[in-house]
């Protein structure tokens, strides 16, 4: 029973987090000469706002209601998580990466995972590479669908936020069954996957196949015709190809402008090869077409995860190589030598050689990338993650420019950005 | 509230404390601020989506105005360039207000334990509840909340008074 009120007096906030006070003049620049004096209007947007997705900052130069200069201020989630992975062993980094892009926690174990491997020349069994193509697109579903019912929030469009979050429940229960935990499983390790598909993990997929498609239709029954969605959204912010290319733009959002650009054809990994499915285009590259080829992308990852589950091979789920991956908990009853790697495992962790590897894939926002270098022990140097969150934000100041201030809100959803993986 | 219509006769009298009634008044609509740090704010937007409903406890309209809120749910990690606007966020909103640090790095820091990551928010401003959890599933939230509401609805107009 708590009664009463707590008389907690804050302490006061140290320096060091004071806010920085700049002065107009450190922006010339950066806005134009018109607003030092005073034609045009600065305005601050975030990072406290509704829909910025996160804590994003943006600095807007206004004419009436149209931008000028759009400068996004990032950095307000910079957690240090590639300096922490720098202190700790290969295995228990993974759960670090898990919560640097939120929404798709699975292909960020997925890239550091692969980048891992690659240092250290680990096989992975055909077994673990199918789990974790199921895995990596089922975090794309989940993931399109936060994006699309907060989209269609900050448009106005509440039903759909609430449709969106539903079907959602559906896969995180999937991911609950695998790694025991609604968002962050850390389910991907290097060398395979934490642990074996459970018997009961099949089935809920295939309920799920079963019942999504339907779903799909139902959101572009809200969305796809209606009216109003295509008056807030054709025509404004357009990525020319070159322009996206040049920006650095990935993914869906540079795919909408009708570039042909996915990582899981281009350099496929995790024997993505061996799946058939499209990469949607887009034609026009505006705030529709990257709506639209989301929805598409959402009917191909079901189309994958359909190929996927019908011949997942037997064998190992998790690389049998006893330098790098613990032995299963059976094997410490009877095998002294197993006691002694899972010591080992779990206390040093194994060694990597002092080289460098970089590795990129297809993550639902577009191409994350990781570049680890070793150290000759058992952390790494330094790790860098190149994450498409980051670019895009990088982007918009471009892509606003000369939109309504009413429209930026839309541009913000479109390019899908998480700030938790920008800032990192 | 005590319905004692067996003395009074069919008469629909409802007598309570002046207590009792405004908290019942807090607990019924505490107005959550629309503000989401890191992972535990799409924790805290599934529950306040379909499955698990928020509004069942008066809950579901999120205020994006600190003005216009009573209860602050510091949802993810809280870094040093963010405290400054988490303790102006904190100060805007008006009496009585309360907080709900949502997540073990909202509650102490969590896995965070470095240069960027402030250890834990009750360093800048006072928390009511402690949600645990790497990110907390909606059900305890809700336990969180529900855990809120129960403090409230034992405090007491002369103590605000005092104040």
């Amino acid at each position: 029973m708590v009664t009463g009120i707590q008389n907690i007096e804050p302490t006061a906030i140290p320096d060091s987090m004071k806010q920085w006070e700049g002065s107009l003049e450190q922006l010339r620049g950066l806005v134009s000469e018109r607003a030092l004096t005073g034609e045009t209007m600065l305005l601050n947007m975030g990072p406290h706002h509704p829909s910025t997705h996160g804590v994003l900052r943006l600095l807007l130069e206004l004419d009436g209601e149209q931008i000028v200069t759009c400068l996004p201020d990032v950095g307000y989630l910079h957690t240090g998580i590639e300096k922490s992975i720098e202190s700790r062993t290969y295995e228990k980094a993974v759960p670090l990466t898990d919560r640097m892009d939120y929404l798709a926690p699975m292909s960020n174990n997925l890239v550091f995972a692969l980048a891992v491997e690659k240092l250290t020349g680990l096989d992975v069994p055909e077994r673990a590479q199918v789990i974790r193509v199921i895995c990596a697109e089922l975090t794309r579903i989940n993931s399109h669908l936060v994006w699309l019912g907060t989209h269609a929030l900050d448009m106005g469009a509440m039903s759909v936020f609430l449709y969106c979050f539903r079907e959602r429940e559906y896969i995180l229960d999937m991911y609950e069954m695998l790694g025991g935990q609604r968002l962050m499983s850390s389910y991907i390790r290097p060398g395979g996957v934490w642990r074996d598909i459970p018997e009961e993990f099949l089935p809920a997929l295939q309920r799920f196949i079963d019942y999504f498609p339907a779903k799909v239709d139902d959101y572009e029954k809200l969305l796809t015709n209606n009216p109003l969605w295509i008056d807030r959204t054709q025509g404004i912010g357009v990525i020319e190809p070159e322009e996206g290319i040049s920006l650095g733009v990935s993914g869906p959002s540079l795919r909408a402008s009708g570039v042909n650009w996915d990582i899981r054809k281009s350099q496929p990994y995790s024997g993505y090869e061996k799946y058939d499915f499209n990469v949607p285009l887009g034609q026009h590259g505006d705030v529709y077409d990257r709506f639209y080829v989301r929805i598409l992308e959402l009917r191909e990852s079901l189309k994958i995860i359909k190929q996927a589950m019908k011949n997942i091979p037997a064998g190992p789920f998790r690389s049998t190589n006893r330098k790098f991956v613990p032995p299963p908990r059976a094997e410490l009853g009877r095998s002294m030598e197993a006691v002694i790697h899972h010591f080992k495992l779990w206390t040093e962790g194994y060694n990597a050689p002092d080289e460098e590897v970089y590795v990129a894939i297809e993550s639902p926002r577009g191409e994350i990338g990781c570049y680890l270098h070793g150290t000759g022990g058992n952390k790494p140097r330094r790790v860098h993650f190149k994450t498409p969150s980051f670019v895009h934000i990088s982007a918009l100041g471009k892509i606003a420019e000369g939109h309504m201030i009413a429209d930026l809100v839309g541009i913000i959803g479109s390019v899908d950005i998480v700030l938790g993986d920008s800032d990192r | 509230m005590g319905v004692i219509s067996s003395k009074l006769g069919d008469l629909g009298v409802v007598t309570t404390t002046l207590d009792t009634a405004v908290n019942w008044a807090r607990t019924g609509a505490m107005w959550p601020l629309l503000f989401g740090l890191a992972c535990c704010a799409i924790e805290m937007m599934a529950t306040q989506a379909s499955d698990y409903d928020m509004s069942r406890f008066g809950m579901e309209l999120n205020r994006a105005s600190p003005r216009q809120s009573d209860l602050l749910i510091v949802a993810g990690r809280v870094t040093r360039k963010m405290a400054p606007v988490v303790r102006q966020l904190y100060d805007q909103m008006a009496s009585p207000k309360y907080v709900l640090a949502m997540g073990d790095c909202a509650s102490c820091g969590g896995v965070y334990n470095n240069y960027a990551v402030v250890q834990g928010v009750d360093e800048i401003i006072p928390v009511d509840v402690y949600v645990a959890g790497c990110p907390p599933r909606p059900e305890q939230l809700i336990h969180g909340i529900l855990t809120l509401h129960e403090k409230v609805r034992g405090e007491s107009l002369a103590q605000w008074v005092k104040e």
